[in-house]
């Protein structure tokens, strides 16, 4: 079944079937990443330009290499560089990079809805690469790529989810994503981090870490900003990291062969242990390098996915 | 002239009169309410099928004048009140420079005398620059014409002024309107603070933050028997806490505006913008307790908040969205969607409109006795049409209700015996 999208903007608007195409083409894209001449034409002459309004390393790296890789024109734009200072709309911005004809934005913003707002002033294509506490469609989908090659499938697991629900766009698409495919998800964080009607969107919602985790077959540890600290959220990181921090010790109330996920950057001694963060059951780095592939899909399926890869 | 109206269907709460009247103006004053009239030298105006009210009155309005004229000004916002059946406004006093001495609430006064289409009766700040910190001179600011007082947008945080200004406004008989919310639990705050707010990851305004600020401002009241309005209620709590407040004897009235008795935060989906004001649109038990507030008399007045923006100001990320709607004209077939709904009867809808925000703000209109200025709406409130925001009288067209079906209509609006509605 194709699944050729106008736009990436929520996982909440996809299908479980559109999820795995895109994760059955990811899979497809994966071997790519691993040859001695890591590029395919299939986006040859494609325009993406990567409008980032927010400091990103990781994301924009990973849309830039999967662009590149597929032989797209890949363009950054990081708004401390861009017209935004000068006082520019998100529209005009927008439109004027539109005049030039790209195939796809990329885009990653400070405001929820910022992308839905894009999509619908825009022709081309728009991917949410992160917008405000809204959605990050991309790391969830890298995120159940990952899950998927450790555990096989996701149905049927149970996924435990730890940190600052409120402020994190990651947990609302891990959420509608794992719980189409069939995964059963727990989101744990202290009161002031755990937004108002959460468990309608479909997870559990736990107080303590220990009852999150116990017997999870994943555990994703969600980053706490420091900016936090000793604003009215949390009295501070030491806290935090004692009674909502990931160590070798609550980690053997997961299952034993639970894997752990973090969405970078780690804050190491707060939301994780170094010992669990570079631990037998991390898959991290897997997570970055499985980012790849899934933007690579995202971007191809974008773009029409005519012909699929060949060598 | 005289003006005959007949036929129409008189509806005017104060004195108890619902049913079919004859209403005759001269001089811009009535001269004569009775069954039948027979004046052989007044221009006629057939009124059959159609409502005849007194004039609506708004209380709560911003102008946007003197500063902020490209999003309003008196001329247009009282064109949109007159074509929505309203002849009287009470306007905040948040322009630029804020309305905090006499010279500039005499210059609204004016302006809307010479030039508008609609009574506009100002509101001065409670606090100099509407700043929290030093009471404004209102003494001064009454003499000159203003009818209650209010920082509305910016609530006085300290409790000390506050209560002050209860004691000061009441040496001058002039009400307190609040605009009741405790900021540090707004916060950056940009919706109602609940399940949508939560699955749009935008941050919420949680209830209590008005419920706190409602409560606080109810004890203030109590504790200086001075006179509370409290603008805008939004949510179940403080409905409850007016209707407490009002059964144990404490001199405080409220209004509610059509889009929180309408609407609730589902409206706010697609990050629409001009679901976006504050306070926010709140849920459906909220939605439910205004109604029901409005059914039993604690809640005394709709008022529309009707707050221009310029396009650019809606036209951005709804995080950075500037809040507020018009609704002058859209208060009317909102209200009598009420009556059809049950909920209120067209005598009850007609005072919450008229007589009732007539005297919380004390002003000699919203009735029609004999000897009354002839300020009048001849309503069509089956009259079918459809939104166009482009078409509004106002500057400004943020409306959540564009491309809505309504029903109900001012089809002629008598400023003082002058048709001011059709132009």
């Amino acid at each position: 079944m194709a699944f050729n999208p106008k736009h990436i903007l929520t996982i909440r608007d996809l299908r479980a079937a559109d999820i795995n195409f895109i994760l059955d083409t990811a899979l497809s894209f994966k071997e790519i990443n691993t040859r001695q001449i890591k590029k395919v034409p299939t986006l040859r002459g494609k325009t993406i330009v990567n409008l980032f309004f927010e400091a990103s390393t990781r994301t924009r790296t990973s849309f830039e290499i999967a662009g590149k890789r597929l032989s797209a024109d890949t363009i950054n734009i990081s708004a401390s560089s861009s017209s935004v200072v000068k006082g520019e709309t998100l529209e005009d911005t927008a439109q004027n990079i539109e005049a030039m004809h790209p195939d796809i934005i990329v885009m990653r913003h400070s405001a929820s809805g910022a992308c839905d707002y894009l999509a619908k002033r825009l022709k081309c294509s728009i991917i949410n690469a992160g917008d405000g506490t809204h959605e990050h469609p991309s790391q969830a989908l890298l995120d159940a790529f990952t899950i998927r090659q450790h555990k096989g499938q996701i149905a049927g697991l149970t996924v435990a989810i730890v940190g600052d629900v409120t402020h994190s766009r990651v947990v609302r698409s891990n959420i509608y994503c794992l719980t189409k495919l069939g995964a059963t998800v727990r989101v744990a964080g202290p009161r002031t981090m755990l937004p108002p009607g959460l468990e309608k969107l479909g997870c559990e919602v736990h107080s303590s870490l220990s009852s999150a985790i116990s017997g999870a077959d994943c555990v994703m540890m969600l980053r706490i900003q420091r900016e936090r600290q000793g604003k009215t959220l949390i009295p501070s990181l030491r806290e935090y990291a004692r009674f909502f921090g990931l160590n070798t010790e609550n980690i053997k109330l997961a299952k034993d062969d639970a894997i752990v996920l973090h969405p970078g950057p780690m804050n190491r001694g707060v939301e994780i242990s170094s010992f669990v963060a570079d631990g037998p059951q991390n898959v991290i780095l897997d997570q970055v390098e499985n980012g790849v592939a899934v933007r690579m899909a995202l971007l191809y399926l974008v773009a029409g996915g005519e012909q699929l890869p060949k060598d | 002239m005289k003006i005959l109206i007949k036929n129409g269907h008189l509806v005017d709460p104060k004195n108890n009169i619902d049913g079919q009247f004859d209403l005759l103006i001269d001089q811009g004053k009535v001269v004569a309410v009775e069954p039948s009239i027979n004046a052989p030298d007044a221009e006629v105006v057939d009124a059959s099928g159609l409502l005849v009210t007194p004039g609506l009155i708004d209380i709560h309005v911003h102008l946007r004048d003197p500063g902020l004229e490209y999003k309003e000004d008196i001329i247009s916002g009282t064109r949109a009140a007159a074509a929505g059946g309203v002849t009287s406004i009470a306007c905040m006093p948040n322009t630029k420079p804020v309305i905090d001495s006499a010279p500039l609430v005499e210059y609204i006064i004016n302006k809307a005398k010479n030039q508008g289409s609609a009574n506009v009766f100002p509101v001065a700040a409670i606090s100099q620059g509407m700043k929290g910190e030093v009471l404004a001179e209102m003494g001064e600011l009454k003499a000159a014409g203003c009818v209650a007082f209010s920082d509305d947008g910016v609530p006085v945080v300290s409790g000390e002024l506050m209560r002050r200004a209860f004691e000061y406004a009441d040496t001058f008989g002039a009400p307190i309107i609040s605009h009741a919310e405790d900021l540090s639990l707004v916060g950056d705050g940009c919706m109602n603070e609940g399940e949508v707010a939560t699955e749009l990851g935008l941050k919420g305004i949680p209830w209590v933050a008005e419920d706190a600020a409602t409560a606080r401002e109810i004890m203030l009241a109590e504790f200086t028997g001075a006179r509370l309005h409290v603008a805008h209620v939004s949510t179940k709590g403080s409905v409850e806490l007016v209707r407490q407040a009002k059964a144990r004897g404490v001199k405080v009235t409220c209004e509610a505006t059509p889009h929180h008795f309408t609407l609730t935060d589902e409206a706010v989906r697609g990050y629409n913008t001009n679901a976006k004001m504050n306070p926010p649109l709140r849920t459906r038990s909220d939605v439910d307790a205004i109604r029901a507030g409005l059914a039993d008399g604690t809640i005394d007045a709709i008022a529309t908040d009707h707050a221009p923006h310029h396009y650019d100001e809606k036209n951005v990320e709804f995080a950075i969205a500037l809040n507020g709607i018009v609704g002058l004209e859209t208060l009317l077939p909102l209200t009598l969607q009420l009556v059809r709904d049950g909920v209120i009867d067209l005598v009850r809808a007609v005072a919450l409109l008229t007589c009732r925000p007539a005297e919380i703000i004390g002003i000699d209109r919203g009735s029609l006795e004999v000897g009354a200025v002839a300020d009048i709406a001849l309503i069509d409130p089956e009259l079918e049409w459809t939104l166009d925001a482009q078409k509004l009288q106002s500057k400004s067209k943020n409306t959540p209700f564009d491309g809505w079906q309504l029903r109900g209509a001012a089809v002629q609006t008598l400023l003082a015996g002058c048709t001011v509605h059709p132009r």
